[in-house]
């Protein structure tokens, strides 16, 4: 199964919490009036620019195994390992938000309209991470006999030990410039504000692990422990 | 208050239309650009800076006050090179190859114009020969490499090496910072410094052009 997708703007905007999260504003925080108004204005740009859209294939865990090696980079142990062999379903993903929005920030970075600029980078920094959040639940509803305990997590190259030249096999597979998602020498994505990675599928049991792997030490997001909970606690 | 009081004061509440005619009397009444940009634009950037290492303010202030700092720093940019006024330092700066995030590496480029630097921007994704071949052709004294990929720290380690392999670590320094980064991982790698924020990196590069 190989489908597109596609949303409206407001479908793919990111909740306000998070984008501020981006801009150092911790929850809860109080948010200055003139930062909330700053806000308004970039998702009012974000939605009149975005163009959000996906691609999804599914991939047998024998396919991914060979995707997942890529370059043979990454480190001997990582979660993911561990975590597909007991997926039920597997899909490769890779999604933007268009490169207008992208545009627009490095014409605002240009003329020095930096808080503006990075607000709207910080907005569609988190809409293209929001869309790996919407595919998930679609994917899972075009599966026939979808079971009551699936959950479903995407996992992306350049996280959790999965190297960042994974996404050379991920392209290869997926081939995404069908929907304008290209890959540069450097492995990075243009539209720069685009996801790429794998929805893993199965019980949520799956998804559990202990983040003390030797590139966990380094991170500072610990995002793994928020979105295992997700899981878990459905 | 001072004029020069007022450019501070109007650049912290990120008022850059008025920093920008502020400067232009300033010049017009034949004030030294160099005392424009110490005792305005970067007196007030200075606090701005403070302010934010303290939590007090939060990234848009920064930027919304850098705007104004940069209204006021175009109008006395070509007055200060026509006078051959030095900059604290010349500091090339970029994200590593095969990444992409860069919002951290252009705050601490704006903290360090707003502390007196001159900064080369090379952007994001950028191979480790690019960042020492800038700083050749620049004359700069720092390099500043920033990662925030646990998959793309290992182009910082090519950078230090790399200006090892070429002779010049006795006039080039390179500070290394972002999320997955740290002070061991930067004496691992043997660069000369690291900045656990925008703030601390600026501090850290001062002290390494002294």
């Amino acid at each position: 199964m190989r489908q597109r997708v596609e949303w409206t703007p407001g479908e793919s905007a990111p909740a306000r919490a998070e984008v501020l999260r981006l801009q150092g504003m911790r929850p809860g925080e109080r948010v200055p009036a003139r930062i909330d108004s700053l806000l308004d204005t970039a998702t009012t740009i974000y939605l009149d620019l975005a163009e959000p859209r996906a691609i999804v294939a599914e991939i047998s865990a024998g396919e991914f195994a060979g995707v997942y090696r890529g370059e043979g980079l990454n480190p001997h142990e990582t979660p993911l390992e561990a975590i597909y062999p007991n997926a039920d379903h597997l899909a490769l993903l890779a999604a933007t938000v268009g490169a207008r929005v992208t545009v627009r920030v490095r014409e605002l970075f240009l003329r020095h309209d930096l808080a503006l600029g990075c607000m709207l980078d910080s907005i569609a920094s988190a809409a293209a991470d929001h869309l790996a959040d919407l595919l998930g639940p679609r994917y899972v509803s075009m599966i026939a006999g979808a079971a009551s305990d699936w959950r479903v997590l995407a996992y992306s190259p350049g996280y959790c030990g999965w190297h960042v030249s994974g996404q050379r096999a991920l392209f290869g597979f997926l081939r995404p410039e069908e929907i304008g998602i290209t890959l540069n020498r450097s492995c990075l994505m243009q539209p720069l504000k685009s996801i790429s990675g794998v929805l893993v599928v199965g019980p949520g049991h799956i998804h559990r692990f202990h983040p003390t792997y030797s590139f966990c030490e380094r991170c500072q997001e610990k995002q793994c422990r928020d979105r295992m909970a997700s899981v878990l606690r459905c | 208050m001072t004029m020069l009081t007022e450019i501070a004061e109007g650049l912290q509440r990120g008022e850059d239309d008025l920093v920008g005619n502020l400067v232009r009397e300033a010049i017009a009444q034949q004030m030294p650009p160099l005392d424009i940009l110490n005792d305005g634009l970067l007196a007030g950037m200075s606090v701005i800076g403070e302010q934010f290492r303290l939590r007090e303010i939060f990234l848009p202030d920064v930027l919304l006050a850098a705007r104004a700092m940069y209204a006021g720093l175009d109008l006395l940019k070509p007055l200060l090179a026509r006078d051959g006024v030095p900059r604290a330092g010349r500091v090339v700066l970029g994200s590593v190859q095969g990444d992409l995030h860069d919002i951290g590496k252009n705050l601490v480029g704006i903290m360090l114009e707003g502390a007196g630097f001159e900064v080369i921007d090379l952007g994001h994704d950028v191979p480790a020969e690019r960042f020492v071949d800038a700083a050749e052709a620049h004359g700069a004294s720092v390099i500043g490499v920033s990662a925030l990929l646990t998959t793309t720290m290992p182009v910082m380690k090519d950078v230090v090496e790399l200006v090892r392999a070429r002779g010049l670590n006795a006039r080039l320094s390179v500070i290394v910072g972002g999320a997955p980064v740290s002070d061991a991982w930067s004496r691992e790698i043997g660069a000369d410094g690291y900045g656990y924020d925008a703030a601390n990196a600026v501090e850290r590069v001062r002290a390494l052009v002294k």
